[in-house]
Protein backbone atom coordinates (compact mmCIF):
# COMPACT_ATOMS: atom_id res chain seq x y z
CA UNK A 1 0.00 0.00 0.00
CA UNK A 2 0.96 3.60 -0.43
CA UNK A 3 0.53 6.63 1.81
CA UNK A 4 0.51 10.29 0.88
CA UNK A 5 1.35 12.48 3.87
CA UNK A 6 0.71 16.22 3.71
CA UNK A 7 2.91 18.56 5.75
CA UNK A 8 2.72 22.32 6.28
CA UNK A 9 5.36 24.85 7.31
CA UNK A 10 4.16 27.11 10.13
CA UNK A 11 5.55 29.41 12.80
CA UNK A 12 7.09 27.17 15.47
CA UNK A 13 4.68 26.37 18.28
CA UNK A 14 7.03 27.77 20.93
CA UNK A 15 7.23 31.21 19.32
CA UNK A 16 5.16 33.99 20.85
CA UNK A 17 3.64 35.48 17.72
CA UNK A 18 3.59 39.25 17.18
CA UNK A 19 0.80 41.04 15.39
CA UNK A 20 1.88 43.65 12.82
CA UNK A 21 1.07 47.23 13.74
CA UNK A 22 -0.78 47.83 10.46
CA UNK A 23 -3.17 44.93 11.14
CA UNK A 24 -2.16 43.06 7.99
CA UNK A 25 -1.08 39.86 9.73
CA UNK A 26 1.63 38.58 12.04
CA UNK A 27 5.39 39.00 11.81
CA UNK A 28 7.07 36.09 10.03
CA UNK A 29 10.48 37.61 9.19
CA UNK A 30 13.32 36.02 11.18
CA UNK A 31 10.81 33.89 13.06
CA UNK A 32 11.56 30.22 13.67
CA UNK A 33 9.47 28.02 11.39
CA UNK A 34 8.76 24.30 11.78
CA UNK A 35 6.51 21.57 10.54
CA UNK A 36 2.97 21.90 11.90
CA UNK A 37 3.09 19.64 15.02
CA UNK A 38 0.24 17.20 14.19
CA UNK A 39 1.71 16.84 10.67
CA UNK A 40 4.75 15.29 12.37
CA UNK A 41 2.36 12.77 13.93
CA UNK A 42 0.97 12.05 10.46
CA UNK A 43 4.47 11.39 9.12
CA UNK A 44 5.38 9.27 12.14
CA UNK A 45 2.29 7.08 11.77
CA UNK A 46 3.01 6.59 8.07
CA UNK A 47 6.56 5.52 8.86
CA UNK A 48 5.32 3.11 11.55
CA UNK A 49 2.91 1.54 9.06
CA UNK A 50 5.76 1.15 6.59
CA UNK A 51 7.94 -0.45 9.26
CA UNK A 52 5.12 -2.92 9.99
CA UNK A 53 5.48 -4.11 6.39
CA UNK A 54 1.97 -3.21 5.28
CA UNK A 55 2.96 -0.05 3.47
CA UNK A 56 5.49 -0.01 0.65
CA UNK A 57 5.86 3.68 -0.13
CA UNK A 58 5.40 7.04 1.58
CA UNK A 59 5.19 10.23 -0.46
CA UNK A 60 5.39 13.53 1.47
CA UNK A 61 3.77 16.60 -0.05
CA UNK A 62 3.80 20.26 0.91
CA UNK A 63 2.31 23.37 -0.63
CA UNK A 64 4.06 26.68 -0.17
CA UNK A 65 7.05 28.82 -1.10
CA UNK A 66 10.56 27.46 -1.66
CA UNK A 67 11.29 27.25 2.07
CA UNK A 68 8.31 24.91 2.53
CA UNK A 69 10.57 22.24 1.03
CA UNK A 70 12.22 22.04 4.47
CA UNK A 71 9.12 20.30 5.81
CA UNK A 72 9.30 17.70 3.03
CA UNK A 73 13.03 17.19 3.74
CA UNK A 74 12.19 16.61 7.39
CA UNK A 75 9.58 13.99 6.44
CA UNK A 76 12.13 12.35 4.12
CA UNK A 77 14.66 12.31 6.96
CA UNK A 78 12.33 10.36 9.24
CA UNK A 79 11.32 7.82 6.62
CA UNK A 80 9.27 9.14 3.69
CA UNK A 81 10.58 7.83 0.35
CA UNK A 82 10.12 10.81 -1.90
CA UNK A 83 8.65 14.26 -1.88
CA UNK A 84 6.43 16.62 -3.82
CA UNK A 85 6.59 20.37 -3.50
CA UNK A 86 3.66 22.30 -4.93
CA UNK A 87 5.00 25.81 -5.23
CA UNK A 88 2.90 28.80 -4.32
CA UNK A 89 4.21 32.12 -3.04
CA UNK A 90 0.83 33.26 -1.78
CA UNK A 91 -1.50 32.05 0.96
CA UNK A 92 -4.06 29.50 -0.20
CA UNK A 93 -7.18 28.71 1.82
CA UNK A 94 -7.97 25.14 2.93
CA UNK A 95 -10.51 24.82 0.09
CA UNK A 96 -7.79 25.55 -2.49
CA UNK A 97 -5.26 23.38 -0.66
CA UNK A 98 -7.73 20.47 -0.71
CA UNK A 99 -8.23 20.95 -4.47
CA UNK A 100 -4.48 20.86 -5.05
CA UNK A 101 -4.09 17.77 -2.86
CA UNK A 102 -6.88 16.09 -4.82
CA UNK A 103 -4.82 16.61 -7.99
CA UNK A 104 -1.80 15.08 -6.27
CA UNK A 105 -3.92 12.11 -5.08
CA UNK A 106 -5.22 11.53 -8.62
CA UNK A 107 -1.64 11.39 -9.86
CA UNK A 108 -0.15 9.33 -7.04
CA UNK A 109 -3.14 7.07 -6.30
CA UNK A 110 -2.35 6.42 -2.62
CA UNK A 111 -4.47 4.10 -0.44
CA UNK A 112 -4.42 6.57 2.42
CA UNK A 113 -3.77 10.27 2.93
CA UNK A 114 -2.45 11.30 6.34
CA UNK A 115 -2.56 14.91 7.54
CA UNK A 116 -2.44 16.77 10.85
CA UNK A 117 -5.85 17.47 12.36
CA UNK A 118 -5.32 21.21 12.19
CA UNK A 119 -2.63 23.75 11.35
CA UNK A 120 -1.57 25.86 14.30
CA UNK A 121 -1.38 29.07 12.26
CA UNK A 122 -4.81 29.62 10.71
CA UNK A 123 -6.47 27.02 12.99
CA UNK A 124 -9.04 26.16 10.31
CA UNK A 125 -9.35 22.39 10.79
CA UNK A 126 -10.79 21.83 7.30
CA UNK A 127 -8.27 20.50 4.79
CA UNK A 128 -8.48 16.75 5.49
CA UNK A 129 -12.26 16.68 5.61
CA UNK A 130 -12.55 18.77 2.43
CA UNK A 131 -10.11 16.53 0.60
CA UNK A 132 -12.06 13.44 1.69
CA UNK A 133 -15.32 14.97 0.46
CA UNK A 134 -13.80 16.00 -2.89
CA UNK A 135 -12.43 12.49 -3.43
CA UNK A 136 -15.66 10.93 -2.15
CA UNK A 137 -13.61 9.01 0.41
CA UNK A 138 -14.38 8.33 4.07
CA UNK A 139 -12.44 10.18 6.75
CA UNK A 140 -11.22 9.67 10.28
CA UNK A 141 -10.49 12.94 12.05
CA UNK A 142 -8.71 13.53 15.39
CA UNK A 143 -7.25 10.02 15.16
CA UNK A 144 -5.42 8.74 18.23
CA UNK A 145 -5.10 5.07 17.23
CA UNK A 146 -4.87 3.56 13.76
CA UNK A 147 -5.20 -0.15 13.01
CA UNK A 148 -4.68 -1.02 9.36
CA UNK A 149 -6.58 -4.01 8.01
CA UNK A 150 -6.65 -5.46 4.49
CA UNK A 151 -9.28 -3.18 3.01
CA UNK A 152 -10.11 -0.85 5.85
CA UNK A 153 -8.81 0.93 8.92
CA UNK A 154 -10.15 0.86 12.44
CA UNK A 155 -9.58 4.21 14.05
CA UNK A 156 -10.02 5.57 17.55
CA UNK A 157 -10.95 9.25 17.45
CA UNK A 158 -10.69 11.85 20.19
CA UNK A 159 -14.06 13.53 20.54
CA UNK A 160 -15.38 15.99 23.12
CA UNK A 161 -17.27 13.28 25.00
CA UNK A 162 -14.36 10.83 25.11
CA UNK A 163 -13.31 8.32 22.47
CA UNK A 164 -15.08 7.05 19.37
CA UNK A 165 -14.13 4.05 17.25
CA UNK A 166 -14.99 3.94 13.54
CA UNK A 167 -14.07 1.70 10.65
CA UNK A 168 -13.43 3.33 7.28
CA UNK A 169 -12.93 1.54 3.98
CA UNK A 170 -9.80 2.25 1.96
CA UNK A 171 -8.96 4.54 0.35
CA UNK A 172 -9.43 7.02 3.21
CA UNK A 173 -8.24 10.29 4.68
CA UNK A 174 -6.85 10.28 8.23
CA UNK A 175 -6.26 13.44 10.25
CA UNK A 176 -3.94 12.94 13.17
CA UNK A 177 -4.17 14.04 16.77
CA UNK A 178 -1.08 14.79 18.83
CA UNK A 179 -1.76 11.70 20.95
CA UNK A 180 -1.50 9.31 18.03
CA UNK A 181 2.22 8.72 18.56
CA UNK A 182 5.52 10.27 19.60
CA UNK A 183 7.25 11.66 16.50
CA UNK A 184 10.87 10.52 16.24
CA UNK A 185 13.85 12.75 15.64
CA UNK A 186 15.79 12.35 12.44
CA UNK A 187 19.29 10.97 12.92
CA UNK A 188 22.19 12.78 11.28
CA UNK A 189 22.88 9.95 8.78
CA UNK A 190 19.21 9.94 7.81
CA UNK A 191 19.22 13.71 7.38
CA UNK A 192 22.19 13.28 5.02
CA UNK A 193 20.43 10.47 3.15
CA UNK A 194 17.27 12.54 2.85
CA UNK A 195 19.20 15.14 0.86
CA UNK A 196 19.54 12.57 -1.93
CA UNK A 197 15.85 11.61 -1.99
CA UNK A 198 13.94 13.16 -4.90
CA UNK A 199 11.48 16.05 -4.52
CA UNK A 200 9.27 16.67 -7.55
CA UNK A 201 8.11 20.20 -8.07
CA UNK A 202 4.74 21.37 -9.37
CA UNK A 203 3.37 24.89 -9.67
CA UNK A 204 0.08 25.45 -7.85
CA UNK A 205 -1.46 27.78 -10.38
CA UNK A 206 -0.66 25.44 -13.28
CA UNK A 207 -2.73 22.58 -11.86
CA UNK A 208 -5.98 23.73 -13.43
CA UNK A 209 -7.93 24.19 -10.21
CA UNK A 210 -9.60 27.33 -8.88
CA UNK A 211 -7.54 28.36 -5.88
CA UNK A 212 -8.82 31.93 -5.61
CA UNK A 213 -9.31 32.86 -1.96
CA UNK A 214 -12.94 33.47 -1.06
CA UNK A 215 -12.41 34.75 2.46
CA UNK A 216 -10.80 38.13 2.73
CA UNK A 217 -8.74 38.94 5.80
CA UNK A 218 -9.73 42.49 6.72
CA UNK A 219 -7.72 42.93 9.88
CA UNK A 220 -5.55 41.03 12.35
CA UNK A 221 -5.29 42.42 15.86
CA UNK A 222 -4.07 41.45 19.27
CA UNK A 223 -6.67 39.98 21.56
CA UNK A 224 -7.77 42.30 24.35
CA UNK A 225 -5.13 42.33 27.08
CA UNK A 226 -6.07 41.26 30.59
CA UNK A 227 -5.63 43.99 33.14
CA UNK A 228 -2.84 43.37 35.58
CA UNK A 229 -4.01 41.45 38.62
CA UNK A 230 -2.84 41.50 42.20
CA UNK A 231 -0.94 39.13 44.42
CA UNK A 232 -2.71 38.07 47.57
CA UNK A 233 -0.83 37.42 50.80
CA UNK A 234 -2.55 34.22 51.88
CA UNK A 235 -5.35 31.77 51.24
CA UNK A 236 -7.84 33.58 53.51
CA UNK A 237 -7.39 36.79 51.50
CA UNK A 238 -7.81 34.85 48.25
CA UNK A 239 -11.10 33.30 49.34
CA UNK A 240 -12.34 36.65 50.63
CA UNK A 241 -11.51 38.35 47.30
CA UNK A 242 -13.24 35.60 45.30
CA UNK A 243 -16.31 35.79 47.53
CA UNK A 244 -16.67 39.54 48.06
CA UNK A 245 -14.80 41.30 45.24
CA UNK A 246 -15.04 39.00 42.20
CA UNK A 247 -18.25 37.40 43.51
CA UNK A 248 -17.58 34.12 41.73
CA UNK A 249 -17.94 31.66 44.62
CA UNK B 1 -31.81 35.11 3.72
CA UNK B 2 -31.98 32.40 6.32
CA UNK B 3 -29.68 30.21 8.35
CA UNK B 4 -29.64 26.43 8.58
CA UNK B 5 -28.22 25.34 11.91
CA UNK B 6 -27.21 21.72 12.38
CA UNK B 7 -28.26 20.48 15.82
CA UNK B 8 -25.94 18.39 17.94
CA UNK B 9 -27.77 15.89 20.14
CA UNK B 10 -27.73 12.32 21.45
CA UNK B 11 -31.04 11.29 19.82
CA UNK B 12 -32.85 12.13 23.08
CA UNK B 13 -31.80 15.66 23.97
CA UNK B 14 -30.13 18.63 22.32
CA UNK B 15 -26.52 19.02 23.40
CA UNK B 16 -26.19 22.29 25.36
CA UNK B 17 -23.81 23.88 22.82
CA UNK B 18 -26.56 23.75 20.18
CA UNK B 19 -28.25 26.55 22.15
CA UNK B 20 -25.10 28.67 21.97
CA UNK B 21 -24.91 27.98 18.24
CA UNK B 22 -28.55 29.07 17.85
CA UNK B 23 -27.69 32.40 19.48
CA UNK B 24 -24.79 32.85 17.06
CA UNK B 25 -26.98 31.88 14.09
CA UNK B 26 -29.62 34.41 15.14
CA UNK B 27 -26.96 37.14 15.00
CA UNK B 28 -26.39 36.28 11.33
CA UNK B 29 -30.09 36.30 10.45
CA UNK B 30 -33.28 36.09 12.46
CA UNK B 31 -34.71 33.34 10.23
CA UNK B 32 -33.02 30.40 11.98
CA UNK B 33 -34.00 26.90 10.89
CA UNK B 34 -32.62 23.88 12.71
CA UNK B 35 -31.86 20.54 11.08
CA UNK B 36 -32.24 17.61 13.44
CA UNK B 37 -30.81 14.48 11.85
CA UNK B 38 -30.95 11.42 14.05
CA UNK B 39 -32.53 8.09 14.78
CA UNK B 40 -35.53 7.91 17.11
CA UNK B 41 -34.93 11.60 17.62
CA UNK B 42 -38.52 12.97 17.87
CA UNK B 43 -37.88 14.41 21.34
CA UNK B 44 -34.89 16.35 19.97
CA UNK B 45 -36.97 17.90 17.18
CA UNK B 46 -39.59 18.94 19.76
CA UNK B 47 -36.93 20.40 22.02
CA UNK B 48 -35.47 22.42 19.12
CA UNK B 49 -38.95 23.64 18.15
CA UNK B 50 -39.48 24.99 21.65
CA UNK B 51 -36.47 27.31 21.41
CA UNK B 52 -38.00 30.77 20.76
CA UNK B 53 -35.22 31.87 18.36
CA UNK B 54 -35.93 28.89 16.08
CA UNK B 55 -38.41 29.55 13.26
CA UNK B 56 -38.58 26.09 11.76
CA UNK B 57 -37.23 22.60 12.44
CA UNK B 58 -36.26 20.22 9.65
CA UNK B 59 -36.38 16.71 11.01
CA UNK B 60 -34.84 13.71 9.29
CA UNK B 61 -35.07 10.45 11.17
CA UNK B 62 -33.15 7.42 9.90
CA UNK B 63 -30.81 4.82 11.40
CA UNK B 64 -28.19 6.24 9.02
CA UNK B 65 -27.96 9.37 11.18
CA UNK B 66 -27.86 7.70 14.58
CA UNK B 67 -24.15 8.32 15.11
CA UNK B 68 -23.77 11.37 12.87
CA UNK B 69 -21.06 9.83 10.73
CA UNK B 70 -19.81 12.76 8.64
CA UNK B 71 -19.92 10.67 5.45
CA UNK B 72 -23.69 10.26 5.98
CA UNK B 73 -24.54 13.61 7.56
CA UNK B 74 -22.75 15.89 5.08
CA UNK B 75 -24.78 14.75 2.02
CA UNK B 76 -28.01 15.33 3.99
CA UNK B 77 -26.96 18.85 4.96
CA UNK B 78 -25.87 19.56 1.39
CA UNK B 79 -29.19 18.26 0.04
CA UNK B 80 -31.19 20.64 2.23
CA UNK B 81 -28.83 23.61 1.94
CA UNK B 82 -30.29 25.05 -1.25
CA UNK B 83 -32.61 27.64 0.30
CA UNK B 84 -30.09 28.87 2.82
CA UNK B 85 -27.35 31.49 2.69
CA UNK B 86 -25.62 30.20 5.79
CA UNK B 87 -25.01 26.74 7.17
CA UNK B 88 -23.96 26.91 10.82
CA UNK B 89 -22.74 24.42 13.43
CA UNK B 90 -20.70 24.44 16.63
CA UNK B 91 -16.92 24.41 16.25
CA UNK B 92 -16.52 21.36 18.45
CA UNK B 93 -15.60 17.83 17.38
CA UNK B 94 -19.16 17.42 16.05
CA UNK B 95 -19.18 20.47 13.74
CA UNK B 96 -15.50 20.30 12.83
CA UNK B 97 -15.97 16.76 11.59
CA UNK B 98 -18.75 17.20 9.03
CA UNK B 99 -18.90 20.89 8.11
CA UNK B 100 -15.81 20.99 5.82
CA UNK B 101 -17.35 18.11 3.84
CA UNK B 102 -20.43 20.27 3.28
CA UNK B 103 -18.31 23.28 2.35
CA UNK B 104 -16.31 21.22 -0.16
CA UNK B 105 -19.48 19.83 -1.72
CA UNK B 106 -20.84 23.38 -2.10
CA UNK B 107 -17.45 24.73 -3.25
CA UNK B 108 -17.47 27.33 -0.52
CA UNK B 109 -14.66 28.39 1.78
CA UNK B 110 -15.60 27.65 5.38
CA UNK B 111 -15.16 30.21 8.15
CA UNK B 112 -14.12 28.24 11.25
CA UNK B 113 -14.44 28.93 14.95
CA UNK B 114 -16.19 32.30 14.84
CA UNK B 115 -16.20 34.22 18.14
CA UNK B 116 -18.10 37.29 16.91
CA UNK B 117 -20.61 37.94 14.15
CA UNK B 118 -20.06 41.48 12.81
CA UNK B 119 -22.45 41.17 9.87
CA UNK B 120 -23.85 38.31 7.78
CA UNK B 121 -20.57 38.17 5.83
CA UNK B 122 -18.02 39.44 8.34
CA UNK B 123 -16.78 37.50 11.34
CA UNK B 124 -14.05 37.58 13.98
CA UNK B 125 -12.13 34.37 14.58
CA UNK B 126 -9.06 33.53 16.64
CA UNK B 127 -5.89 32.44 14.86
CA UNK B 128 -2.57 31.24 16.27
CA UNK B 129 -4.41 29.58 19.18
CA UNK B 130 -6.09 32.82 20.15
CA UNK B 131 -2.90 34.88 20.16
CA UNK B 132 -4.42 37.03 17.40
CA UNK B 133 -7.95 37.80 16.26
CA UNK B 134 -8.68 37.99 12.54
CA UNK B 135 -11.65 39.87 11.10
CA UNK B 136 -12.61 38.10 7.89
CA UNK B 137 -15.17 38.72 5.16
CA UNK B 138 -16.57 35.80 3.24
CA UNK B 139 -17.20 36.54 -0.44
CA UNK B 140 -18.94 33.23 -1.09
CA UNK B 141 -22.65 33.28 -1.88
CA UNK B 142 -23.34 30.40 0.44
CA UNK B 143 -21.38 30.40 3.66
CA UNK B 144 -20.43 27.53 5.92
CA UNK B 145 -19.64 28.82 9.39
CA UNK B 146 -18.67 27.06 12.59
CA UNK B 147 -18.97 29.04 15.81
CA UNK B 148 -17.10 28.73 19.07
CA UNK B 149 -19.94 27.91 21.48
CA UNK B 150 -18.38 29.47 24.57
CA UNK B 151 -18.28 32.87 22.85
CA UNK B 152 -22.08 33.05 22.69
CA UNK B 153 -24.71 32.80 25.42
CA UNK B 154 -27.04 29.81 25.25
CA UNK B 155 -30.45 30.67 23.76
CA UNK B 156 -33.50 30.41 26.05
CA UNK B 157 -34.93 26.89 25.78
CA UNK B 158 -38.66 27.28 26.14
CA UNK B 159 -41.58 29.35 24.94
CA UNK B 160 -41.30 28.76 21.21
CA UNK B 161 -43.42 26.54 19.00
CA UNK B 162 -41.74 26.29 15.63
CA UNK B 163 -43.17 24.12 12.90
CA UNK B 164 -41.50 20.71 12.47
CA UNK B 165 -41.12 19.59 8.85
CA UNK B 166 -40.16 16.00 8.10
CA UNK B 167 -37.49 16.04 5.40
CA UNK B 168 -36.11 13.34 3.12
CA UNK B 169 -32.93 11.46 3.88
CA UNK B 170 -30.01 11.55 1.44
CA UNK B 171 -28.19 8.63 -0.13
CA UNK B 172 -25.34 7.36 1.99
CA UNK B 173 -21.99 6.25 0.61
CA UNK B 174 -21.70 3.14 2.83
CA UNK B 175 -17.95 3.28 3.27
CA UNK B 176 -17.69 4.07 6.97
CA UNK B 177 -19.04 2.36 10.03
CA UNK B 178 -19.57 3.48 13.59
CA UNK B 179 -18.25 0.93 16.08
CA UNK B 180 -18.44 2.40 19.57
CA UNK B 181 -18.28 5.50 21.69
CA UNK B 182 -16.71 5.51 25.13
CA UNK B 183 -17.91 8.57 26.96
CA UNK B 184 -15.82 9.77 29.83
CA UNK B 185 -18.03 9.38 32.88
CA UNK B 186 -17.82 11.99 35.56
CA UNK B 187 -19.95 13.23 38.43
CA UNK B 188 -18.51 16.67 37.88
CA UNK B 189 -19.62 19.27 35.31
CA UNK B 190 -18.24 18.96 31.79
CA UNK B 191 -14.94 20.79 31.35
CA UNK B 192 -16.11 22.75 28.30
CA UNK B 193 -19.21 24.17 29.98
CA UNK B 194 -18.39 24.31 33.70
CA UNK B 195 -18.82 27.63 35.51
CA UNK B 196 -15.67 26.96 37.52
CA UNK B 197 -12.58 25.00 36.45
CA UNK B 198 -9.79 23.92 38.81
CA UNK B 199 -6.68 22.81 36.93
CA UNK B 200 -3.50 21.15 38.04
CA UNK B 201 -0.08 21.15 36.41
CA UNK B 202 3.25 19.45 36.80
CA UNK B 203 3.56 21.07 40.23
CA UNK B 204 1.17 18.42 41.54
CA UNK B 205 4.05 15.93 41.18
CA UNK B 206 1.84 12.84 40.94
CA UNK B 207 -1.55 11.49 39.94
CA UNK B 208 -2.43 10.77 43.58
CA UNK B 209 -1.92 14.42 44.46
CA UNK B 210 -4.69 15.38 42.03
CA UNK B 211 -6.95 14.43 44.95
CA UNK B 212 -6.15 17.89 46.32
CA UNK B 213 -7.53 19.40 43.08
CA UNK B 214 -10.54 17.05 43.06
CA UNK B 215 -11.49 17.97 46.63
CA UNK B 216 -11.57 21.69 45.78
CA UNK B 217 -13.46 20.97 42.55
CA UNK B 218 -16.11 18.96 44.42
CA UNK B 219 -16.53 21.72 46.96
CA UNK B 220 -17.01 24.33 44.21
CA UNK B 221 -19.00 22.08 41.85
CA UNK B 222 -16.19 22.66 39.35
CA UNK B 223 -14.70 20.70 36.48
CA UNK B 224 -11.14 19.43 36.75
CA UNK B 225 -8.61 20.54 34.14
CA UNK B 226 -4.92 19.96 33.62
CA UNK B 227 -1.96 21.34 31.74
CA UNK B 228 -0.38 19.36 28.94
CA UNK B 229 2.65 18.79 31.16
CA UNK B 230 0.47 17.04 33.77
CA UNK B 231 -1.22 14.94 31.09
CA UNK B 232 2.09 14.03 29.46
CA UNK B 233 3.46 13.05 32.84
CA UNK B 234 0.54 10.63 33.18
CA UNK B 235 -1.02 12.32 36.24
CA UNK B 236 -4.44 12.57 34.60
CA UNK B 237 -6.16 11.48 31.39
CA UNK B 238 -5.93 13.69 28.33
CA UNK B 239 -9.64 14.57 28.19
CA UNK B 240 -8.85 16.97 31.05
CA UNK B 241 -6.27 18.88 29.04
CA UNK B 242 -6.81 22.61 28.70
CA UNK B 243 -4.82 24.43 26.03
CA UNK B 244 -4.04 24.93 22.39
CA UNK B 245 -4.09 21.19 21.75
CA UNK B 246 -6.69 20.40 24.39
CA UNK B 247 -9.93 22.14 25.28
CA UNK B 248 -10.55 25.86 25.22
CA UNK B 249 -12.49 26.88 28.31
CA UNK B 250 -14.10 30.18 29.28
CA UNK B 251 -15.41 29.70 32.83
CA UNK B 252 -16.37 32.45 35.30
CA UNK B 253 -13.51 31.25 37.50
CA UNK B 254 -10.35 29.41 36.46
CA UNK B 255 -8.00 28.26 39.20
CA UNK B 256 -4.55 27.23 37.92
CA UNK B 257 -2.57 25.27 40.48
CA UNK B 258 1.07 24.35 39.95
CA UNK B 259 0.82 25.47 36.33
CA UNK B 260 3.64 27.70 35.10
CA UNK B 261 1.65 29.09 32.17
CA UNK B 262 3.15 27.88 28.90
CA UNK B 263 1.82 29.66 25.79
CA UNK B 264 0.05 26.46 24.82
CA UNK B 265 -1.87 26.34 28.14
CA UNK B 266 -2.72 30.06 28.21
CA UNK B 267 -4.31 29.71 24.78
CA UNK B 268 -6.93 27.44 26.31
CA UNK B 269 -7.96 29.50 29.33
CA UNK B 270 -6.95 33.15 29.08
CA UNK B 271 -10.46 34.30 28.14
CA UNK B 272 -11.76 33.08 31.52
CA UNK B 273 -13.55 35.84 33.46
CA UNK B 274 -11.51 35.52 36.67
CA UNK B 275 -8.17 33.72 36.79
CA UNK B 276 -6.49 32.57 40.00
CA UNK B 277 -2.92 31.27 40.00
CA UNK B 278 -1.36 29.32 42.84
CA UNK B 279 2.32 28.66 42.28
CA UNK B 280 5.45 28.61 44.40
CA UNK B 281 7.49 30.26 41.64
CA UNK B 282 6.70 33.96 41.86
CA UNK B 283 8.15 34.50 38.38
CA UNK B 284 5.86 31.97 36.68
CA UNK B 285 4.23 33.46 33.53
CA UNK B 286 0.78 32.43 34.77
CA UNK B 287 0.92 35.34 37.26
CA UNK B 288 1.05 37.86 34.41
CA UNK B 289 -2.52 37.01 33.41
CA UNK B 290 -3.96 36.10 36.80
CA UNK B 291 -6.44 38.41 38.51
CA UNK B 292 -5.44 36.94 41.85
CA UNK B 293 -2.04 35.37 42.32
CA UNK B 294 -0.96 33.42 45.38
CA UNK B 295 2.74 32.66 45.65
CA UNK B 296 2.68 29.58 47.84
CA UNK B 297 3.45 25.88 48.12
CA UNK B 298 0.34 24.23 46.71
CA UNK B 299 0.62 21.31 49.13
CA UNK B 300 0.04 23.77 51.97
CA UNK B 301 -2.26 26.16 50.13
CA UNK B 302 -4.80 23.66 48.79
CA UNK B 303 -5.76 22.10 52.15
CA UNK B 304 -6.01 25.63 53.57
CA UNK B 305 -8.13 26.66 50.59
CA UNK B 306 -10.50 23.77 51.26
CA UNK B 307 -10.82 24.60 54.93
CA UNK B 308 -11.47 28.29 54.12
CA UNK B 309 -14.17 27.22 51.65
CA UNK B 310 -15.68 25.00 54.34
CA UNK B 311 -15.99 28.06 56.58
CA UNK B 312 -18.20 29.87 54.05
CA UNK B 313 -21.91 29.81 54.74
CA UNK B 314 -22.86 29.61 51.09
CA UNK B 315 -21.10 28.73 47.86
CA UNK B 316 -22.64 29.63 44.50
CA UNK B 317 -23.59 26.60 42.44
Amino acid sequence: MKILVAVKRVIDYNVQIRVKEDGSGVHTDNVKMSTNPPDDNATEESVKLKESGKVKEIVAVTIGDDKAQETVRKALAVGADRGIHVKSDTYIEPLGIAKILKKVVEKEKPDMVFLGKQAIDDDCNQTGQMLAAMLNWPQATFSSKVTLKDKSMEIVREIDEGLETVEVNLPAVVTCDLRLNEPRYASLPNIMKAKKKPIDQMIAKDLGVDITNRVQQLKVEEPPKRKAGIKVANVAELVSKLKNEAKVI
Amino acid sequence: MSVLLIAEHNNKNLKPFTLNAITAASKIDSEVHVLVAGSGSESVAKEAAAVPLVKKVLHCDSPNYQNYLPENLAPLVTKHSEKYDHIVASANTFGKNFMPRVAAALDTSQVSDVIKVKSPDTFVRPIYAGNAFATVKSNDKKRCVTIRPTSFEPAPKTGGSAQIDKVDAADIPNFSKFIKREETKSERPELGTARIVVSGGRGLESGENFKLINDIADKLNAAVGASRAAVDAGYISNDHQVGQTGKVVVPDLYIAVGISGAIQHLAGMKESKIIVAINKDGEAPIFSIADYGLEADLFKALPEFLSELNKLNTIQK
